[in-house]
């Protein structure tokens, strides 16, 4: 391979990583903040697909793509605090609710989304970070959505509220130990709507992105499983929102990985590289766990993790 | 669930040795399991009514057009029939690691393995009579099933790997083998638009059950809940099994092989989805492509948590499931629904079967009586 095909797919995977990885950035922090309350949410999938087709009906009637963002958060939310309160009737399985809301989730959005799949939305404008450079190429990847540097801050701004903020330690208790939370006297249920609801806000937001602005159209096959790929990015990141950040833009590069490949001529193995990053989350998996042990990072009442 | 389910049973039976206080509680408690999802079905046609209501369309033109499309036709039933029965298999895939307490949501992932087996062994044995090659087919397709879902029990009871999550990961990696080999090694050159596998030669495939439209995976589906149920409720391995699922501490103490029936069940589990697999192949498309991955293993999770991961609970809920898709086209083209319409049904019979679950054991008229 010469010199100019490696950078050519340098540059494309570089495009490709900050392009794939935002849905996966917010849904994971999304996933992040409802597992650290100790509760998991698969609905995030069908909040994804929910959240692209209302963000770009939204900003296909109002003109408005941040309006878009902001209906999506808000039905994403509804969805998550549906999720939260069915969830905390007793002995509800928190799995397989969540899947009962990725289903619904997704009916919905077909169902009303049916009339969108033609017209065009305004979308949201990226910023052209690459105005120093002359190359088109290079120009092109680094024109970066707006939305991604929100999630990095979401990101940054959810670590420091876990360590320093009187609710970051709230949902942290919540999560690592329901008993203690009861003799503290919190709402344990409440402390988990709320992180449920603001964690498929995130996930709205991201499905938001795919509609607006990477493909940057709706239609039903959106969403490749970003919703619940991020389960198990979470799990990779060890329930740490900044290692989140890192994870989703290593699973963005691993997807555009394979497409990048293709630019440059390289045909083979293009799904064995769309597995990589489940490869490298059972492998972590497998080191990280070992039986007795808990996985360090892990909320104590997480059903997956016990 | 299982737990309580457990618990509940071993109460009545103490109770019943203690003497003949509540002689039809057995009776209420059958009565129990059959109304509740019966409530929850109606709470979720009342929902949905709701939903048409608001949206200026008739409600009872929806059921009825369900009905005519699901039930109400020797062509719709069969059309029912037909899609039912991969479900009944996927659900199995659900339900018997469910005995033990496990969550695994990956059945996908040993569907289209299974059936990849089964399409890419039929070629090599083509000159042994059909019967044969289909059942080498089907060894294949449940050899590699059961492989792909054990390897997961392993990981759980050997290194404590949460199963719900491996499981995704191993259903995502077994697509993405799929595609590679279907795209890749195995791929028909004849194949432009739809890469697949060669086909598996019109005398190989498993044809009708007499006087029907509907392929033989119908009754082998039928046994397999049957045969499940009996090993389920009917034998010391499933009584082990459900144990295993009541208390983990009790079995161990026991002496029960926790380690072993983890591993089988996930194994047994594993090889109803790789059959269903193969059964899609054989029956059904011929070939491996990717018509394949049509989301069988998702929804056979969403069937066994409305049979409350009860084999014989399979055999309606699949029926009902369906029939519904079944009569997604005629609610489309007589009542100008979108295609989806069907699925926001089926997301909310989803939501309220599950939460009915909260009401088990809560409604005192069901529960053991004192004295009588």
């Amino acid at each position: 391979m010469s010199g100019g095909a490696l950078s050519t797919l340098a540059i494309a995977t570089l495009a490709g990583a900050l392009r794939v990885s935002t849905p996966f950035l917010f849904v994971s922090l999304g996933e992040c903040l409802t597992e650290k309350s100790g509760r998991i949410n698969l609905g995030n999938e069908g909040v994804l697909v929910l959240g692209a087709m209302t963000a770009y009906a939204a900003s296909y009637h109002t003109g408005s793509p941040w309006l878009g963002v902001l209906v999506a958060a808000s039905c994403g939310g509804l969805l998550g605090g549906l999720h939260a309160g069915l969830c905390s009737l007793t002995r509800i399985n928190d799995i397989a609710m969540g899947i009962a809301i990725m289903l619904a989730g997704t009916g919905l959005a077909f169902f009303f989304g049916k009339p969108y799949v033609q017209p065009s939305a305004p979308l949201l404008p990226p910023l052209p970070l690459g105005f120093w450079s002359d190359s088109p190429q290079i120009r092109s990847a680094l024109d970066v959505s707006p939305l991604f540097f929100v999630g990095v801050l979401v990101g940054i701004f959810m670590t420091w509220a876990f360590q320093n903020t009187r609710s970051g330690m709230v949902v942290r208790i919540v999560g690592d130990s329901a008993d203690a939370a009861r003799a503290m006297g919190l709402r344990i249920n409440l402390v988990r709507l709320a992180a449920t609801a603001a964690g498929s806000a995130l996930a709205g937001v991201g499905g938001a992105f795919l509609s607006l602005v990477y493909p940057g159209s709706w239609n039903e096959g959106l969403s490749s499983g970003q919703g619940l790929i991020a389960v198990a990015l979470v799990v990779f990141a060890r329930w740490d929102p900044l290692a989140c950040t890192g994870a989703a833009l290593l699973f963005g590069a691993a997807g555009a990985l394979g497409p990048s490949l293709q630019s440059v001529g390289v045909m083979q193995g293009y799904y064995l590289f769309n597995a990589a990053p489940y490869v490298l989350t059972l492998i972590l998996m497998f080191i990280a766990v070992a039986p007795g042990r808990r996985m360090r990072g892990a909320p104590g009442e997480l059903s997956i993790v016990r | 669930m299982t737990s309580v389910s457990l618990a509940r049973e071993l109460t009545a039976t103490a109770r019943a040795a203690e003497g003949p206080r509540d002689r039809f509680y057995w009776l209420r408690k059958r009565l129990e399991s059959a109304l509740i999802p019966l409530v929850a079905l109606l709470a979720a046609a009342a929902a949905f009514s709701l939903f048409l209501l608001c949206l200026g369309k008739s409600p009872a033109d929806f059921f009825s057009l369900i009905w005519r499309g699901a039930f109400g036709s020797a062509f719709s039933l069969q059309n029912t029939l037909q899609r039912a029965s991969p479900l009944l298999l996927t659900a199995l895939c659900v339900a018997l690691p469910a005995q033990l307490g496990l969550v695994v949501i990956g059945g996908e992932g040993a569907v289209v393995l299974g059936g990849l087996a089964a399409a890419a062994i039929a070629p090599l044995i083509s000159a042994l009579p059909p019967i044969c090659v289909q059942i080498v087919m089907a060894i294949a397709g449940c050899a590699i099933g059961a492989l792909w879902i054990g390897l997961i029990g392993l990981m759980r009871a050997r290194r404590s790997l949460n199963e719900t999550i491996v499981s995704l990961l191993m259903a995502y990696i077994a697509i993405a083998i799929f595609n590679h080999i279907v795209e890749g090694p195995l791929r028909d050159p004849a194949s432009l638009n739809k890469p697949s596998t060669r086909d598996i030669n019109e005398i190989n495939m498993l044809g009708h059950l007499p006087g029907t439209d509907v392929h033989p995976g119908l009754l082998i589906g039928i046994l397999a809940c049957i045969f499940f149920y009996v090993l389920i409720y009917r034998t010391s391995f499933g009584f082990a099994c459900r144990v295993t699922g009541g208390n983990l501490r009790a079995a161990q103490l026991q002496g029960l092989p926790v380690a072993w029936l983890v591993v089988i069940a996930c194994a047994l589990g594993g090889a109803c989805a790789g059959l269903a697999g193969m059964i899609e192949v054989a029956a059904v498309h011929g070939k491996a492509n990717a018509s394949l991955a049509a989301g069988y293993g998702y929804a056979g999770i969403l069937i066994a948590f409305l049979a409350r991961q009860n084999p014989l609970g399979i055999l309606p809920m699949a029926l009902l499931l369906g029939g519904i898709t079944a009569a997604g086209g005629i609610v489309q083209r007589r009542m100008g629904l979108p295609d989806a319409t069907v699925l926001v049904l089926q997301g909310m019979i989803f939501i309220a079967i599950l939460a009915s679950e909260t009401l088990y054991g809560r409604i005192a008229w069901f529960q053991p009586r004192k004295s009588a």
